[in-house]
């Protein structure tokens, strides 16, 4: 029984850490890339705004951090809770 | 030395590479041949993953899709890269705890249904057969451009290579292969543009050089280009033109077909621990990001230069300070041999259609409000005469428009040929390991030996292949179109249905069937209305157009309206049905952990 609450607390936290960070990925690809871009068009960013930015270049290294943060918590989280390989 | 003999040495060492390597990684076992048995580390893998899902669309097609179109087409970028976050989030971990071959088995062994496994198999077929059409074609294209052989005898050394390396090696001679196709894919994509940010900025990196000062003007690059561009009628670059709801659908549909596209997941069986899929995933996208954060500049900046060569002013920032391009210089200037090449491939072509002698180059449509509407006026032009310019012209002649030396041309079309092998070789896998894993020892002959399904999986790789080249040498009319097709249903059928099987205990098989048939079958209909009944022209019963279009969706954007009715479908008619069995149900809470995956290898 003790088994299967921890794994219960352990995916719970894993789905938790899961919503921050595909919060942050639509944020920054359908958020500010596109749908917040007229929100941005006051930040300039060589010769265009920061919206362009982040649907040409700024989305993709965000995605990037993101993998490797969520690589990294897990990691900890697997350890915390005993499932780790 | 010629560019001929250039272009034949880069090619034929590329190639030797590649063989060597198939001969050193030879598959003994089907662990071997469907997995590379498991021993692929996570940088290694991400960099045969770069290359597996890296094709000849993203290495050819991509920087100039976005060089015509701009901002709008970020879609490609984002759709693209993003779909990495939702594999190595939703599927990429679980799917290599669970610790099997194929996509299909997956499905079959957590819907607890052979039927659902079989529809897994047709998603599977459809989606990686009309991609790996386009591969071929590719190869085809590439090897007639810069060989001089005919496209046929192109297709056929391309099919040998991989019959080669593909048969002999299965994933791990695939495995080993990619990485250097990567490697020579990458050299070749990055060198031109770092050259050409260079002239046009100063900025050794590209990915700065895109945002950074005009070098000539001393303006900002994209201002310039923006200036540039609507001066000749043109929409502007940096602008969001088209509706906002579809470019959003549409980068969701690329992202979740991304993420469900079989031969990507396959490549995640092959690292040791599921921590190492995660982290590989991460992996991926860095060597998929080398070139995705280059392609924009590469785009951009081949834009300048083409457009810079038709109004020779431009390069000193003001569009009409000098005439045109003289139609004499296209013919016989030495700079201008590039026009000439690639005139001979039907890629690119002009027309001097006043008979003033200059070739004048704007947008016929956006003339009447443009700076260029005066030039029409005083030099009498009935229409743009540079009649055709082919969006995959960016890349192929990007080298020649900005006069690199032959070398380097010379690697633009190993890395070429390497990115449409590459992809082809992954797709092959994924079709075979279908037929010889799920098909003939899933359902017809669950009793072949360990030998016979190897045999069985080297035979249906041989056979794939044979049917590739043949669909390569005779591409149905709708290739081009097939892009669409396969990630809608990619988006619709494979990425739900997996995440279902994951993240619900509840859906069990009735759902998982119901709801694969409804996206798949919405999305192929939606698609087909507009596009017309396999593709075939005239056969469409409501006009391709945005305003026909269901609240404005276009067809390659409705994946994700079909993984919504997915979705929907298989919560629906699970509420209605039976629970899964306790089985399924441990084998859910099995994969959601990692420890273990190393005793999962075994079958």
């Amino acid at each position: 029984m003790s088994d299967r609450q921890s794994s219960n607390a352990y995916w719970q936290a894993n789905l938790r850490i899961i919503y921050i960070c595909l919060a942050i990925w639509a944020l920054v690809s359908y958020g500010f890339g596109i749908i917040l871009r007229p929100l941005l068009s006051g930040i300039s960013v060589g010769g265009t705004d920061l919206g362009f930015w982040f649907a040409q270049q700024g989305s993709i290294l965000c995605f990037i951090a993101l993998i490797f943060f969520y690589t990294w918590r897990m990691n900890r989280l697997d350890a915390e809770h005993g499932v780790d390989e | 030395m010629s560019q001929f003999t250039l272009n034949l040495l880069f090619i034929t060492a590329s190639f030797a590479l590649y063989i060597g390597i198939a001969i050193y990684c030879r598959a003994k076992s089907t662990a071997e041949f469907y997995a590379a048995n498991r021993g692929v580390g996570p940088v290694m893998n991400g960099m045969a993953t770069a290359a597996d899902w890296m094709s000849a669309a993203s290495f050819i097609s991509m920087a100039g899709l976005i060089a015509f179109t701009g901002y709008d087409n970020s879609t490609y970028l984002m759709g693209w890269t993003g779909g990495y976050v939702l594999l190595a989030l939703l599927l990429a971990p679980y799917l290599r705890k669970f610790g099997k071959f194929t996509v299909p088995e997956f499905i079959g062994d957590r819907f607890y249904s052979p039927t659902a496994r079989i529809i897994g198999v047709i998603c599977l077929l459809i989606v990686s057969i009309t991609y790996v059409i386009g591969q071929m074609t590719g190869v085809g294209v590439t090897f007639s451009r810069y060989l001089e052989v005919s496209n046929s005898t192109g297709l056929w050394i391309g099919a040998g290579l991989v019959f080669c390396y593909a048969v002999l090696g299965g994933m791990k001679g695939i495995t080993y292969t990619q990485v250097a196709q990567y490697v020579v894919l990458i050299i070749a994509y990055t060198i031109p543009a770092i050259f050409i940010s260079l002239q046009l900025t100063g900025n050794f990196l590209p990915q700065l050089g895109l945002f950074g000062t005009h070098d000539a003007s001393g303006v900002a690059f994209l201002a310039q280009l923006d200036g540039l561009v609507t001066d000749l009628g043109f929409r502007q670059y940096t602008e969001h033109h088209n509706s906002t709801l579809d470019m959003v659908l549409f980068t969701m549909a690329l992202m979740i077909g991304t993420a469900g596209l079989p031969h990507v997941i396959i490549r995640f069986f092959t690292v040791p621990k599921v921590s190492d899929a995660r982290k590989s995933a991460g992996w991926a996208l860095v060597f998929i990001a080398l070139l995705y954060t280059v392609a924009p500049a590469v785009g951009s900046m081949a834009r300048f230069n083409l457009t810079a060569t038709m109004w020779p002013g431009a390069e000193q920032g003001d569009t009409f300070s000098m005439p045109a391009v003289s139609l004499a210089d296209i013919e016989t200037s030495p700079d201008l041999a590039w026009m000439r090449n690639w005139q001979v491939t039907g890629l690119l072509n002009w027309e001097d259609k006043n008979g003033d002698g200059l070739i004048q180059y704007y947008s016929e449509a956006g003339a009447a409000n443009a700076p260029v509407a005066a030039v029409i006026e005083e030099q009498g032009l009935v229409g743009n005469e540079l009649t055709t310019v082919n969006n995959d012209i960016m890349v192929l002649a990007n080298p020649e428009i900005a006069n690199l030396p032959g070398w380097v041309i010379a690697i633009v079309a190993a890395g070429g040929l390497a990115a449409a092998l590459s992809t082809a070789a992954g797709l092959l896998l994924a079709i075979s390991g279908a037929v010889s894993h799920d098909l003939i020892k899933g359902t017809l002959m669950p009793n072949i030996s360990e030998k016979g399904e190897l045999m069985a999986a080297r035979i249906s790789m041989a056979a794939s292949i044979l049917v590739a080249t043949i669909l390569g040498l005779n591409p149905p009319g709708f290739a081009a179109q097939t892009v669409a097709l396969a990630f809608g249903l990619a988006a619709s059928s494979i990425f739900p249905v997996l995440m279902m099987g994951i993240f619900s205990s509840r859906v069990g098989k009735e759902g998982a069937i119901a709801g694969m048939i409804a996206g798949m079958l919405s999305t192929i209909l939606y698609i087909f209305a507009y596009k017309g009944i396999f593709f075939v022209a005239g056969t469409n019963f409501l006009p391709d157009t945005p305003d026909a279009w269901l609240f404005g969706i276009s067809p390659a954007s409705f994946g994700t309206i079909g993984a919504l009715i997915n979705f929907a479908v298989a919560f629906g008619v699970s509420a209605i049905s039976k629970r899964p069995p306790a089985h399924v149900q441990e084998l859910v809470e099995s994969i959601r952990v990692p420890r273990g995956a190393g005793g999962a290898i075994s079958h």
